[in-house]
């Protein structure tokens, strides 16, 4: 039984020009242990998801899923006095802006003794010993110093050390980590991120990574799911995925890592922007930028079996082919028509 | 911290000049003086009337009087009504426990109800609870005072009875000041009933002197709380699985206050504003009534020596604000 599993997901917002679908029918699982990663342009509802799952999304947001479930427990069907008592124990999240997740008006020490006054029930003397435990784990060089102080006297990476250790106050068993490198020095991206994964193997938790960059993806995750504007368009395990991408918005993504950019001679982007509230497109999400686009897929879109990595799309790539395609020039001629 | 300061006691030199020349000019543009209002209704000849001027130093050019004054500020001399000939720090001192006692009854009031009045009003943002709070304090903020003091007088006074019009305490107790707060002396007065007496003569003044702060107050913790509530560590509070009333009352209410203590510091200059219509309303022997009184006499040593105190406090609180304001803000304490 998978740690957090998610059926057919969908949060709209309330906003001034009618409803607005950020995620569409995602459905995801994690087992225990695992390292899963959400990739995705911006905008395409990775941290809406999983803002869902931790309910810490705002009043204007509707939430609807099949199933949302953490260790087999239904957390729609939970009170939030029940939710409250799962969150920030067991599922922990860190965010991508480290910086502004810490109050401002409160030291350090304060802000880590409270989950583990909440959830854990310690006293003064044994929470300030765990807090010191925690950032020397996290690699925060005189840690009983840095109890005292406030979040504006520390550095972008040291801010995402002390939410790390926040995060892992309760032993988690899932931790969800929403891009926690964007916002860092180059440098420090790489530490945090290897942080991330050894303090995953560690204590054997799961792993949510949410990120847009592939190149994260590769060095960390174990299985991929990829978002388009609020729809899973793909999900496999990395090996397979960074070898045969079955969707072509996996296979742009894919090119347009700089290692692979070098055919050609230039550094391939996807032409054009990710379809907000008001040009969503009929059919297919990525006809407006898909390369391999048809009529059909202006219309309608199958979801293709797992075996070619629940890809949706009504031309799957195998080898970079795309299967029972009519061929550019039928398209066209179909389009003209 | 003292070089904190020192840096606002700097500041303040340009200030306390630029008030002493208004409370210097501001008396004198009134028509009249203070010899022609003590003849009252009596024909006085021109000779008594420049012999008076004379006596009371007033026929001296204006800057020397000016400078005569300044001179006596920084001495720490207040000068000595013209009309008492009692050194006005000495009335100051002896009135001013009265109007403190009904600001700080005020502000304690504007303070109590306002903050939670708007939380409650931002936690629960439109609905009917944040559009009436919103309502009253709009009203609230716009009502002329007088008019309102009045309005209760009639309500409360007139109508029920249930309050007393004017003064401090009912004539039927009597004991000597000891802290000058009314509330407090009466009773350690032990005098049953004095205290309850002193209760009843306070609440209109109070609630007609807290009304504006109160609604300003509101207001301000309103938007602070809506900006603060959208923070990413109000999420970060949130994701730990809090509880609504830490992470609304710990985590963003104190982030919210930073701005509301500016704002309450502000009201100092309110209240004392408001003191002296309130005061005059309610004939309260406080130092805005004394001011309101002096001017009409053209007291013209109790006007500006009153004025200057009353200077001297509101910036006085202003600097206790702002080392407050480094108590809840630690990006300014450090
Ligand atoms: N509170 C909200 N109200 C209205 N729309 C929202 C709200 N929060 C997010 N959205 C919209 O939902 C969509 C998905 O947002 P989301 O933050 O999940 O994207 P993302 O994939 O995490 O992108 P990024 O890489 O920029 O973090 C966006 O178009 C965003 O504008
Ligand atoms: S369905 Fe068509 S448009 Fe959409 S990704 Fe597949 S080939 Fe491209
Ligand atoms: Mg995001």
């Amino acid at each position: 039984m998978s740690l957090l599993e998610i059926k057919n997901l969908t949060v709209e917002f309330e906003t001034s020009s009618g409803l607005f679908r950020a995620v569409d029918g995602v459905s995801l699982s994690c087992d225990k242990g695992e390292i899963l990663s959400i990739v995705g342009e911006s905008g395409s509802g990775k941290s809406v998801s999983m803002l869902a799952v931790m309910g810490l999304l705002p009043w204007t947001a509707k939430i609807t899923a099949d199933r949302m479930a953490f260790d087999g427990k239904d957390l729609l069907k939970m009170s939030p006095r029940q939710r409250r008592k799962i969150i920030g124990k067991d599922i922990a999240m860190i965010f991508q802006e480290p910086m502004s997740s810490l109050n401002p008006c409160f030291t350090v020490g304060y802000q880590l003794g409270e989950t583990l006054r909440f959830h854990m029930g310690l006293g003064r003397a044994a929470r300030r010993q765990r807090s010191i435990e925690l950032l020397r784990l996290v690699g925060i060089p005189a840690p009983e110093d840095r109890l005292s102080n406030y979040p504006h006297q520390m550095s972008g990476g040291m801010s995402q050390r002390v939410m790390i250790a926040m995060a892992l106050a309760c032993n988690p068993k899932l931790l969800i980590a929403d891009e926690p490198t964007t916002a860092l020095d180059v440098t420090i991206q790489a530490q945090i991120l290897d942080l991330l994964v050894r303090l995953q193997k560690e204590h054997g938790m799961a792993l949510v990574l949410i990120t847009h960059d592939m190149g994260v993806v590769a060095e960390t995750a174990e299985r991929v799911q990829v978002q388009y504007a609020g729809q899973k368009v793909e999900e496999q395990p990395v090996k397979e995925l960074f070898r045969d991408p079955h969707h072509p918005y996996t296979a742009a993504l894919l090119s347009s890592l700089p290692e692979r950019a070098t055919v050609g001679g230039r550094l391939p982007s996807i032409p054009g922007v990710v379809p907000g509230q008001h040009d969503r497109p009929t059919g297919c999400l990525f006809s407006p930028r898909c390369t391999f686009a048809t009529d059909l897929c202006r219309r309608s879109v199958t979801l293709q079996p797992p075996s070619l990595g629940s890809a949706l799309c009504n031309y799957p790539l195998v080898g970079g082919v795309p299967q029972n395609h009519p061929g550019k020039t039928a398209a066209l001629a179909e389009e003209r028509a | 911290m003292l070089r904190f300061i020192l840096g606002r006691l700097a500041v303040l030199i340009p200030t306390f000049v630029g008030v002493s020349i208004i409370a210097f000019s501001f008396i004198r543009l009134l028509p009249g003086d203070p010899v022609m209002l003590m003849s009252g209704e009596r024909v006085m000849s021109p000779e008594r009337h420049a012999e008076l001027m004379h006596q009371l130093g007033l026929d001296r050019p204006l800057y020397i009087q000016y400078f005569d004054y300044l001179g006596g500020l920084v001495t720490g001399d207040f000068g000595s009504s013209i009309v008492t000939k009692r050194p006005v720090l000495v009335d100051f001192m002896q009135l001013f426990p009265a109007t403190l006692e009904l600001s700080l009854c005020a502000i304690i009031l504007a303070i109590c109800l306002g903050i939670p009045a708007g939380v409650l009003a931002a936690v629960k943002r439109g609905s009917w609870l944040d559009q009436t709070v919103m309502g009253a304090a709009l009203v609230g903020y716009s009502m002329p005072i007088f008019w309102w003091g009045l309005l209760l007088i009639i309500f409360f006074s007139g109508y029920l009875g249930w309050t007393p019009v004017s003064g401090r305490i009912s004539l039927m107790y009597f004991f000597p000041p000891v802290t000058g707060f009314m509330l407090i002396d009466s009773l350690l007065s032990g005098q049953a009933g004095a205290f309850k007496s002193a209760l009843t003569y306070l609440i209109l003044p109070t609630i007609v002197l807290a009304t504006i702060p109160l609604a300003v107050i509101a207001r301000q913790t309103r938007s602070a709380m809506l900006e603060v509530l959208g923070e990413d560590y109000v999420r970060t509070a949130r994701s730990k699985g809090l509880s609504p009333f830490r992470i609304v009352g710990i985590h963003a209410l104190r982030n919210a206050m930073i701005p509301v203590i500016t704002t309450i510091g502000l009201q100092v200059g309110v209240l004392l504003a408001g003191a002296i219509l309130t005061e005059t309303i309610f004939s309260w022997p406080g130092i805005g009534k004394w001011m309101v009184d002096s001017v009409f006499k053209r007291d013209y040593a109790v006007v500006q020596g009153g004025l200057m105190l009353i200077a001297g406090i509101i910036m006085l609180v202003n600097l206790v604000v702002d080392l407050t304001y480094g108590l809840v803000n630690p990006r300014i304490r450090h």
